[in-house]
């Protein structure tokens, strides 16, 4: 079989093992089976990448050719975003066996069962060549997420599953009526001949309004400012391993959806005629400004980087704002930094609640002598969402800083150095807690984590520090992937 | 509900219908309105009948609670296996054709009643399980309130 024909596997396999895992008893096989499924899905995807980057693969289900059938539409922006989800999904999983152990003691086959539909379905939602398809993979990674959730232990956790629930399902609503839209003014549901066929009908009314649909649709789905809501709750109350699956996972998806329908389906000249620049240059500033400001005053350590996720799509958003090449390469890169810095932090705070038992800052008093290998990690993964050189997080701050100021907008420029600032600030805060702050008087010595615990935790932190150094596949895929994204032609 | 006659006896005589048309619609389902879905939930429509009327522990003993989750997880496995066999018969994942050679029309049907059968074993089995996970929350509910009064 070629690598085009093992391509949608990536996606079928997890798929696939679901309802299998959802059988199988006890606790190691379905996690084994999980990590088979999502290794080998990171495996073709790191196949994938080097042949799509040259020409976008495409695999037509059931040989029904598009615009009949769904095909995969694989090019530089996919294979990136999906290899960069494969990937996490393959680090995080043996990190979260043991938290799961502890934190769903029962009944992990479903557990197990329900990450996979998660991770399927995010995978398919990045390969997938077909606008309504990306919704279908959408509610399954959506409701699988929701149920995840629900698994945390803290009794705030099926509230705040529903709270994503039910902004979550709005999302995906505004996401369908939007498709709906285009479906009715087009006839067709393939990103490509949308592409095609849109600019013909691009001045009616209906395709403005889907326009509007689409965006709010995905912005929730991308904790985008205002519509960041359910974010923090669910981040603080699901499942530690879901927390760091889906801080490094899901937004982005989100965003590449965004990008793709944006630039893809309705196209640059489209996109200038609406006020999409203005609106994502206005709400990225004050998502940056203001979640950074709330990270500080957090008490929670997972609430605190729950708000600091905001504050990165606040980048994000701002980085696509500027409708350019340098600009939207600046955010893919930073997607793919986000996803490393965040996850290290995450599973460093996570590894102290394991053996602390409380995500409170007070908690973390002390800890920077009695596990400095957890709170080490801790310090150097928030060096690297600070944006110091040699970190991923300088790379990021870098590109986006570059093209701000080519674009003489100075503005911007404050911004994201404020923005460093005021995370040097809610990052200090853990970090002097731990590190200067001698342990509350009476609690038991706590001991360092599981090197279960530790040794994915300290990959991620190598590899912030790697991909600081050798940005070869970050910066140049995001700079391929953001020029076939703004040539027009996906 | 048991001990109502005109009700038991309407349902005996209702649910074998309410059966076979689920499986008319089952397999009329690739050259008609219908289809996997729509015949899962009538099918199950036809059980949780049964459930309302004779109670949800005679139900059980027909379907158990445990059945139901390996029916559910069984009907995607069937769906699965018949795209991956379109693959391993050196075609792409769902394509049908390869199942029969020298037969392209008779494999699409085949196909894709066999992908719909799938369908209609999940949806069915996850609409009774839904409806069980429900009525036996009732039931711990109700328990729970009875200790309360004791």
């Amino acid at each position: 079989m070629s690598i085009l024909e093992w391509m949608p596997f990536s996606v079928l396999l997890p798929l696939l093992a679901a309802p299998v895992c959802a059988l199988l008893p006890g606790r190691f096989l379905p996690w084994l089976l999980a990590m088979a499924s999502v290794t080998a899905s990171a495996v073709i995807m790191a196949f994938v990448l080097p042949e799509a980057v040259n020409e976008p693969m495409r695999y037509f289900f059931g040989d029904w050719p598009p615009p009949i059938g769904i095909e995969y539409r694989v090019d530089a922006v996919n294979a990136f975003i999906g290899l960069l989800i494969a990937v996490m999904g393959t680090v995080i999983l043996p990190w979260g066996r043991i938290s799961v152990n502890r934190e769903v003691p029962q009944r992990q086959g479903l557990f197990y069962a329900l990450f996979l539909l998660s991770f399927a379905g995010l995978m398919g939602i990045t390969l997938t060549g077909d606008a309504f398809n990306v919704f279908v993979f959408l509610e399954i990674s959506s409701l699988s997420t929701y149920v995840l959730v629900a698994q945390g232990r803290s009794r705030a956790a099926p509230l705040s599953a529903f709270r994503y629930l039910v902004m979550g399902t709005l999302g995906a609503t505004f996401y369908l009526i939007g498709i709906g839209l285009i479906y009715i003014m087009t006839g067709t549901l393939n990103m490509v001949d949308l592409a095609e066929r849109l600019p013909a009908v691009a001045d009616s009314r209906a395709v403005q309004a889907a326009f509007a649909f689409i965006i709010v649709g995905i912005g929730l789905k991308l904790a985008l400012f205002p519509l960041h809501r359910w974010l923090p709750g669910a981040y603080a109350n699901a499942p530690s391993a879901v927390t760091v699956f889906l801080a490094s996972t899901a937004t982005k998806v989100a965003i590449y959806v965004l990008l793709r329908l944006v630039f893809t389906v309705f196209g640059i000249e489209f996109v200038r005629q609406m006020p999409f620049a203005e609106v994502f240059f206005v709400l990225g500033v004050i998502g940056i400004l203001f979640a950074s400001i709330w990270a500080i005053e957090q008490d929670n350590a997972k609430r605190l980087l729950a708000y600091s996720s905001v504050a990165q799509v606040g980048y994000m958003a701002l980085a696509i704002s500027f409708v350019s090449v340098a600009g939207i390469s600046a955010g893919l890169v930073h997607m793919f930094n986000h996803a490393l810095m965040k996850a290290a932090l995450f599973m460093s705070v996570c590894t102290v609640i394991y053996q602390v038992g409380s995500p409170h800052i007070s908690a973390f008093r002390g800890l920077g002598r009695q596990m400095p290998l957890t709170m080490l990690a801790f310090v150097l993964a928030g060096l690297s969402l600070i944006g110091v050189p040699l970190t991923v997080g300088f790379i990021s701050k870098w590109l986006l800083i570059e093209t701000a100021m080519a674009d003489g907008n100075w503005f911007a420029v404050v911004v994201v150095l404020v923005g460093s600032l005021l995370a040097v600030m809610y990052i200090g805060k853990v970090a002097e807690a731990a590190w200067l702050r001698p342990a509350p008087e009476g609690r038991e010595p706590v001991r360092e984590a599981h090197p279960g615990l530790l040794v994915p935790m300290w990959i991620l932190v190598a590899a912030n520090f790697y991909f600081g150094i050798d940005t070869r596949l970050t910066v140049d895929v995001a700079r391929r992937g953001a020029e076939m994204l703004m040539g027009g032609s996906p | 509900m048991k001990t109502n006659g005109i009700l038991r006896v309407v349902t005996r005589f209702l649910i074998p219908l309410i059966m076979l048309f689920a499986l008319y619609i089952q397999f009329h389902g690739e050259y008609s309105p219908g289809g996997g879905f729509q015949a899962g939930v009538i099918f199950a429509a036809a059980w949780i009948l049964f459930a309302l009327v004779f109670g949800l522990d005679e139900a059980l003993a027909v379907v158990p609670a445990g059945a139901q989750k390996v029916l559910a997880s069984i009907g995607v496995m069937l769906y699965a296996t018949i795209g991956v066999l379109g693959v391993v018969l050196g075609g792409q994942f769902l394509e049908f054709t390869p199942l029969i050679p020298g037969s392209p029309q008779g494999a699409q049907q085949a196909g894709i009643v066999l992908v719909e059968l799938g369908v209609g074993i999940t949806v069915a089995a996850v609409v009774m399980l839904i409806y069980t996970l429900f009525a036996d929350r009732l039931r711990v509910v109700a328990d729970l309130t009875r200790e309360e009064i004791d």
